[in-house]
This record gives structure tokens, C-alpha cells and sequence, in this order.
């Protein structure tokens, strides 16, 4: 068999309309996909038809658009809730994305669960947006933050995890799937190992849910966050899943509309899940589009999609590795499709510049993971991170490119 | 050559190339002639800080006019630094604080001076600017 038979790729590339464009005269390859995914014209269509037909606020009017636009935002609750295998749909609060499902974490449970002297364990991989809210805490609270090494492979040392666990840690935070390197974290065992002494788990998922069937039950996870614009739907979006007795115990993020039951100037009382934790109007339109981008990837099926990703990524490392000089960082034996490495003697910020103008799109740099960089000695990484609609003969282009590259900077 | 002077020979050099790679390549060159700075002057008073890389500026006065040196650790920033030096050092600090720059965009690398959190050149000009405007003072 050919290497690109696993999806009808001309047929997924026609999907997304912003592919079909030249940069600097030659044509576009998008391998930024892990800072956030190009959107099919399904998705775009929803927005579209949201605003020419549906608009109107949600919860509240009796008149026809109220009810189509509450009745499609809450359809999208449920496509959420059967995509990360939640039980109910209280479970799910629709956020801004996953930094704010982690900032709304940090600033509830953690402010009224966990007290001074407490600890907190983060790991070595984790993004910042996975770091900050949790030293505000720290700093806040008189909470200390343990950090969970990472090997040389980029893959988290477990044993030093296991010494770290003990009463004193209340919360684990840590990601699914690293965004600089790839890495899939073994979060069930992670979860595990942290109930097993009393702490609750926040996984942040920003990275994995392209990639990987979630199941939020099957993990056991106690909170679980993703953003929509990293799976092909909009930006400004994403859910928090939260066990419903968590999400109980925990006190309101913002006031506001929607999120009251009664208001009166002596005491007010809080609606009920989910809509405590969503105070103002939502970001209903992109809401009502996420819906259309589960539906997409469901339709290529998942599995499918996350089989394409890893033939291009074998692909890719292996032709990487044949370039004099380069190295990867993170060669994780788990590990979704991002190709992050250095190149001896060259600033990724050059390799970045230069792609470009040979119309390939990656990302370079620290990846806002600083700690990680700092890690493995190194100022930042070129990252080449794939999706649905990349081809072989696009990788190709990034290979060539880069020796183009390493000859200019010669 | 006032700095004018020179941002119209920059152009006119950069008009020659009709090709993105040789207008880069000329400016990889320039960031690899450039002398950049020693070590030990590449300390935190002297950075300027860009997302993804470093920029460090040092200004002294000689006689009446300002020199700039500067270094960076990616080289096409190297080159662009090396390219403002050359258009703004060893001018009089009120030459330099009326400039206006208008070679970069012209030679088609604006976008690097757009990237304000990519690189530090922005901050760079500004702190060329500020050197010269403290100079003035003193």
C-alpha cells in the first residue's frame, strides 16, 4: 500500500478551505497545527449560519431564536460530554479555552480545598499556562509546587513521581500530551497513583484531544480541559469537565448572569450545574461550531485520523534524522505527531524565518514551556506538528527546505 | 553620509536582488561579519529581550557622535542589527533621535520589525533612540 491511503487525503484537504493558498509564491504547508488547527468549512459554515439565522441570547427569551440558539449550544454540551465519555452534561462548563478551565480550577477548588503547607505537583513538561495559575496559588496559599522530572527522552520520570506522592499532596496537574514534544503522559496511572493518596487530578488536554480518544470515566480524571481551535473548531472556545461532586463543592469563578438562581441585595443563591461556573453571555457562536468540528472528526473517524498522524510522523522523524547535525528533542516511545528538534549551530528563529519564505509554516522557539527548554540546555526547538490534511509530499517540502536552510546558514 | 544617505544606499543595494533568498542570504553575511559583542558585555543591562531571541545593545559617545554595538544569537537578526547599526551609529545623538527609519521597510523586512514579540528589534530601535535622546541631555 501507498504510505497515504489510511484517509482520502485530497478529499480532507478540500475541506479546509485556507490551505488552498500560495506564500511567498510557492504553496502553503501548515505545520503549526499544535498552536492551532486550520478549520473545515463545516465548522466555518456553522458560524456562518449561526449569525444569519440563529442569533439571539441563550437561556433566557421565549421567542424562536432563543430557543434555536439554546437548543444548538446545548447540543454542543452533549457532543462534549459523549466525546470525553463524561456521565452527564452537568459535567461540562464551557470555557474560553484551556487556560481559562485550569485558571477556574486554580481559583475555586483550589482556593478553598487546599491550605498552607499543602503540596501541589505539576510536572517538567508542562506548559506555562499549566504552571502560572498553580505558583499563584502557591504564592497566594503558602502551597508548595513539586515538579515531576523529565527523562532524557522527554518522557516524565515516574519513579520520582511515586517519592513525591504523599498525604500533604492535595492536586496533580499535569498534561496529557506534551505541546513542545509530543509526549503522551501516562495519566491513568498518574490519576491512580494520586487518588491513592488523596489528591485530586487536573489534566490539562489542550494537546491530546486531536489525537487521542478521551475518556474521561476511564481515566478517572477529575478535572479534564481542552480548547476547541487546537481540534479543528474555533478559537475562543473550550470545555472543563469536572466530577459533578467536585463541581459542587466548589464555590462560583465570576459572577454574573446566568450563573444565579436568585439575586437580592442581602443573599444571592447560585444556579445549578453546569451554568454556575458560566456567569455573562457565552461565546455561543463558536460554541455552536465546536459541535460541527467533533462532528468532522467523527466523520474521518479517530481513529483513522490519529493513524495518518503517526504515518506522517514515523515519515518525517525518520527523514529528519537523516539531516546532518539535527537532533531531536523528545523521542518519547508514546508520542503524537510533533516533530520537535535543534539543529548544531543554527537558531531555530533563523530555520523559522527561512521556512517561511519557502511557504512552510512551523513554529519556533520555546513553545512556552521555558522550564522545559532549560531542561534540556537548549534555547528552543523547531517544531513540524501534523494533522489531518498534511501530506508525505509535504513533508518532503520541510525536509528540503531545511537543507536549503543549512546551506544558506552555511 | 547622513543617515538618510545611507538607508538610500541600503535600498539600492537590496534593489539588486530579485530573489527572497539572495536578499537573506546578503543579510546572513552581514550578521556573520557583524562583530557582535564580547561576552561579558552581553549582561542584563544590555539585553533586550524578544520571544524567541536576544538582542544585546551597548552605546558609547565618541566625540560628539553616539556608536552603537549590538549583537544578537539568530543570525538574520544579526544581520538586521547589523544593518541599523550601520545606518545609526556614529551620528550626533540629535541626528539620531529625529530619524526615521525607512530602509527596512523598503528592503521588504518589515515583518520583522512587526513580530514585536518574536524578536527584539522593536525594542531595539526604541532603545537606540532612547541613547541618543539621554545623550542629547547629557
Amino acid at each position: 500500500m501507498t504510505l497515504t491511503e489510511i484517509v482520502d487525503i485530497q478529499k480532507i484537504r478540500a475541506d479546509f478551505p485556507v490551505l488552498d493558498q500560495e506564500i511567498n509564491g510557492k504553496k502553503l504547508v501548515y505545520f503549526d497545527n499544535a498552536a492551532t488547527t486550520q478549520k473545515p468549512i463545516a465548522v466555518i459554515n456553522a458560524l456562518k449560519h449561526y449569525y444569519e439565522f440563529d442569533n439571539a441570547n441563550i437561556h433566557r427569551g421565549i421567542h424562536t431564536l432563543a430557543e434555536r440558539a439554546t437548543r444548538d449550544f446545548e447540543a454542543t454540551r452533549e457532543a462534549v460530554r459523549k466525546f470525553l465519555g463524561a456521565a452527564s452534561t452537568e459535567e461540562i462548563i464551557f470555557t474560553s479555552g484551556t487556560t481559562n478551565g485550569i485558571n477556574l480550577v486554580a481559583s475555586t477548588y483550589g482556593r478553598k480545598f487546599i491550605k498552607e503547607g499543602d503540596e501541589i505537583i505539576i510536572s517538567g513538561l508542562e506548559h506555562h499556562s499549566n504552571i502560572v495559575p498553580w505558583q499563584m496559588l502557591c504564592e497566594e496559599k503558602g502551597i508548595n509546587l513539586k515538579v515531576i522530572p523529565v527523562n532524557d527522552r522527554g518522557e516524565l520520570d515516574m519513579e520520582v513521581y511515586d517519592q513525591l506522592l504523599s498525604e500533604k499532596v492535595k492536586l496533580v496537574s499535569v498534561n496529557h500530551v506534551s505541546n513542545a514534544l509530543g509526549t503522551i503522559n501516562p495519566v491513568k496511572e498518574i490519576i491512580a497513583k494520586a487518588h491513592a493518596v488523596g489528591a485530586v487530578v487536573m489534566i490539562d488536554g489542550a494537546q491530546a484531544t486531536s489525537h487521542l480518544d478521551i475518556d474521561v470515566q476511564d481515566l478517572d480524571a477529575d478535572f479534564y480541559a481542552f480548547s476547541a481551535h487546537k481540534l479543528y473548531g474555533p478559537t475562543g472556545v473550550g470545555a472543563l469537565y469536572g466530577k459533578k461532586a467536585l463541581l459542587e463543592a466548589m464555590p462560583p469563578y465570576m459572577g454574573g448572569g446566568e450563573m444565579i438562581k436568585e439575586v437580592t441585595f442581602e443573599k444571592t443563591t447560585y444556579n445549578e450545574l453546569p451554568y454556575k461556573f458560566e456567569a455573562g453571555t457565552p461565546n455561543i457562536a463558536d460554541v455552536v461550531a465546536l459541535k460541527a468540528a467533533l462532528e468532522y472528526m467523527d466523520s474521518i473517524g479517530r481513529d483513522k485520523i490519529a493513524a495518518h498522524e503517526d504515518m506522517l510522523l514515523q515519515y518525517a522523524t525518520e527523514q529528519l534524522l537523516q539531516i546532518e547535525g539535527l537532533r531531536m528533542i523528545g523521542e518519547a516511545k508514546n508520542k503524537v505527531s510533533v516533530a520537535s528538534f535543534v539543529i548544531e549551530g543554527i537558531h531555530p528563529q533563523d530555520i523559522g524565518v527561512l521556512l517561511d519564505n519557502l511557504g512552510v509554516a512551523v513554529r519556533t522557539g520555546h513553545h512556552c514551556t521555558q522550564p522545559l527548554m532549560k531542561r534540556f540546555n537548549i534555547l528552543g526547538t523547531t517544531r513540524a506538528s501534523f494533522a489531518v490534511y498534511n501530506t508525505i509530499e509535504e513533508v518532503d517540502r520541510l525536509i528540503a527546505g531545511l537543507h536549503r536552510v543549512k546551506k544558506m546558514l552555511a | 553620509m547622513t543617515i538618510n544617505e545611507i538607508q538610500d544606499e541600503i535600498i539600492e543595494e537590496f534593489a539588486l536582488f530579485d530573489d527572497w533568498a539572495d536578499k537573506y542570504e546578503y543579510i546572513i553575511d552581514m550578521g556573520k561579519k557583524l562583530k557582535g559583542l564580547p561576552e561579558d558585555q552581553k549582561t542584563e543591562d544590555n539585553i533586550i529581550k524578544g520571544c524567541q531571541s536576544r538582542v544585546w545593545l551597548n552605546a558609547h559617545k565618541d566625540g560628539e557622535n553616539l556608536v552603537f554595538e549590538a549583537d544578537s544569537e539568530a543570525v538574520i537578526v544579526k544581520g538586521l542589527v547589523s544593518m541599523l547599526i550601520r545606518v545609526l551609529s556614529g551620528h550626533s545623538p540629535k541626528e539620531i533621535a529625529e530619524s526615521e527609519l525607512y530602509f527596512i521597510d523598503q528592503i521588504g523586512m518589515s515583518q520583522h520589525l512587526a513580530q514585536t514579540r518574536s524578536n527584539g528589534l522593536v525594542s531595539m530601535v526604541k532603545q537606540m533612540k532612547n541613547y541618543a535622546i539621554a545623550y542629547q541631555l547629557v
